[in-house]
């Protein structure tokens, strides 16, 4: 018993001097607890709108009032064209586009029949089948009120039109999810391990005392990584178009070349988690937890970010994997070219660069 | 003062006023000692003495906060990568790679100080050979005894021909034997020029170095041969002169 309770106390010992694990292992069901609860809800609130009504008639009207009172949308746009629809779409100016047929008002009265067209982006097929869905309950309880006020029978036919993903694959939007979560798996968990590795069995040090320059060190730790993910990227590339049938729409170059910029944020990424631990198990908790899970949860691969409380929206903004995810998206799903990823391009290089500033600065630091 | 110290090629180490302070703390504290070509220098010293930390500066691995030093006749200040290149290292860790081959291994280093492919095969070869290891070449690492490993570690960290080798602490947790033929490598090194400045805590093998410095709380206390400093301290043995100056300490052993 009393070689038990020693035992059991030298391994309290062991938890309560190594901070970092303690860190982690304190915080992260606590981490976990808020994530789980609030990203796993699939409401979508505030949802963008534009409204394409041509007769802008009082029924059209109401409908619009009522969808814009709702909590889960905002109508922002009008437009009056059809030819408007894609450029909404394409400068994700609204999620979903309401169009309503001509003499909309007049139709209800004289025929009782009338038809709304609601236009989703459905590069998110979750997101998409929610709120279509709040949008077709609104319609139908304005129709309720018809009929409540005349006793009349009226019928509005809401028609939902699935842009970008007609057959709501989800494949649409795990595919580029799947490649942001892999490399960050590959680059960022396995270069840290394989660089805090060389700590823990001292053999750093033996690379240290050597003539080999450290951005040497770093540059062999990091390439064998590098070219796993460049196959892993191909792979999934292989799959996606042959297995899954997701094409991509945009081009190829493009994705290649926001795909390595995002495996140099994670390699960078991995660096930096290196010099800030020395034993793998950090590593391992530090890029498991720290990393894989928010970009499971947070990078809108699986929830749509759009949902979310709006502290970890700001949050969200931090990840990589959201920005390459999102250009992933535009460019494979939606078939943009890169010019209309410039915002995710332009964050994800500004994050590399910070982080192996940072990471270079801190592994010049341990050779003191 | 005169800021630059002679380059004299027969001592292979001189540390002028060498200090290390970490804050408030001194870890080494204004030690100067010479080491000559050829020797093989005992640097002793409790744990939290200061030894690791002074053999980190003299290889080029902490900048010193004070005072100079020159290894193979280059300033560890400022010429950090000449030293690198002179300089071979084993640590009390194992410094060999598990999971690689022996042969892969001895690659691997000959690569890292740039010797040519065709002179590691040539050097490979002939090493197996002394060592006996020629059955052993295709094994991992990590499934050799301790005792083999750690003579191969040596062996590694000579490879390049490195004018001084740092040994921190190589013979711990192997067995006398093992330790004894372990020393047989140390003095033929030195039969080739290398010369050995070495960290121990057994005192049996301080008897074996040419010359013994003993560090207490940063400052080098004692330095001479081992006949020297045992009659000096009037001890029959090193550990005895250890234990009276260790006595001395008032810093606590981390």
């Amino acid at each position: 018993m009393k070689q038990l309770l020693s035992f059991i106390r030298k391994e309290f010992y062991h938890i309560l001097r190594d901070r970092t694990t303690m860190m982690i292992l304190l915080l992260m069901p606590i981490i976990q607890i808020i994530l789980f609860g609030f990203a796993l809800s699939t409401e979508v609130k505030d949802t963008q709108v534009a409204v394409l009504a041509p007769a802008n008639d009082d029924a059209s009207q109401r409908i619009i009032d009522k969808i814009n009172a709702s909590e889960y949308f905002n109508v922002v746009a009008k437009i009056h064209k059809t030819d408007e629809i894609r450029t909404i779409f394409r400068d994700a100016k609204a999620k979903l586009v309401i169009v309503f047929e001509d003499n909309f008002a007049e139709k209800l009265r004289h025929n009782g029949k009338a038809h709304i067209l609601l236009i989703a982006d459905a590069t998110d097929p979750n997101a998409a089948t929610s709120f279509t869905f709040y949008a077709s309950n609104i319609i139908a309880s304005y129709q309720q009120e018809l009929m409540g006020e005349n006793k009349n029978p009226y019928q509005i036919t809401p028609e939902v039109k699935m842009l970008y993903n007609p057959q709501m694959l989800s494949a649409f939007s795990f595919v580029p999810g799947v490649l942001g979560m892999i490399m960050i798996l590959i680059c960022a968990m396995m270069t840290s391990i394989a660089i805090v590795r060389e700590k823990e069995m001292g053999t750093m040090e033996i690379l240290l005392v050597s003539p080999m320059k450290p951005i040497y060190t770093i540059l062999s730790k990091i390439t064998p990584y590098f070219v796993l993910s460049c196959v892993n990227f191909a792979t999934i590339m292989l799959l996606s178009v042959f297995v899954l049938k997701v094409p991509i729409a945009g081009s190829f170059l493009s994705l290649v070349v926001v795909s390595l910029l995002y495996i140099f944020v994670s390699l960078a990424l991995g660096l930096l988690v290196s010099t800030l631990t020395d034993s793998q198990q950090a590593a391992m908790l530090i890029s498991g937890m720290g990393l894989m899970i928010p970009v499971m949860l947070l990078s809108g691969m699986i929830f749509p970010t759009e949902n979310m409380p709006v502290a970890l929206q700001y949050l969200s903004n931090i990840i990589p994997a959201k920005w390459y995810i999102s250009a992933v998206r535009a460019i494979m799903i939606k078939g943009l070219g890169i010019t209309s990823v410039l915002k995710e391009v332009g964050v994800l290089s500004f994050m590399g660069l910070v982080l192996v500033t940072i990471s270079l600065k801190k592994f010049k630091v341990r050779l003191e | 003062m005169n800021n630059t110290i002679q380059h004299n090629p027969n001592k292979v180490i001189i540390a002028e006023n060498l200090t290390k302070r970490f804050g408030r703390f001194t870890a080494v504290d204004n030690i100067s000692f010479e080491v000559e070509k050829g020797e093989i220098f005992g640097f002793l010293g409790a744990n939290g003495a200061g030894k690791t930390t002074a053999m980190r500066m003299l290889c080029g691995l902490s900048i010193p906060t004070g005072g100079k030093g020159l290894v193979a006749g280059y300033d560890i200040g400022s010429q950090t990568e000449l030293v690198k290149k002179s300089i071979g290292y084993m640590s009390q860790k194992f410094s060999l790679y598990d999971d690689l081959k022996v042969w892969e291994n001895i690659e691997l280093f000959g690569g890292i100080y740039g010797l040519k492919d065709k002179e590691i095969k040539t050097k490979t070869d002939d090493l197996m050979k002394v060592l006996n290891f020629e059955e052993e070449r295709d094994k991992l690492v990590g499934s050799l005894p301790l005792g083999f490993k750690q003579k191969l570690a040596f062996s590694v960290s000579i490879f390049h021909n490195p004018k001084l080798v740092f040994l921190d602490e190589p013979t711990g947790g192997v067995d006398p034997i093992t330790r004894r033929q372990f020393w047989e490598l140390i003095y033929d090194a030195t039969s080739r020029g290398i010369t050995v400045f070495v960290t121990t805590h057994y005192m049996d093998e301080a008897e074996y170095c040419n010359r013994v410095s003993i560090m207490v709380d940063g400052k080098i206390e004692a330095l001479d041969s081992p006949k020297n400093l045992k009659s000096q301290f009037n001890a029959k043995s090193m550990d005895e002169v250890f234990q009276q100056l260790a006595r001395k300490s008032t810093r606590k052993a981390d």
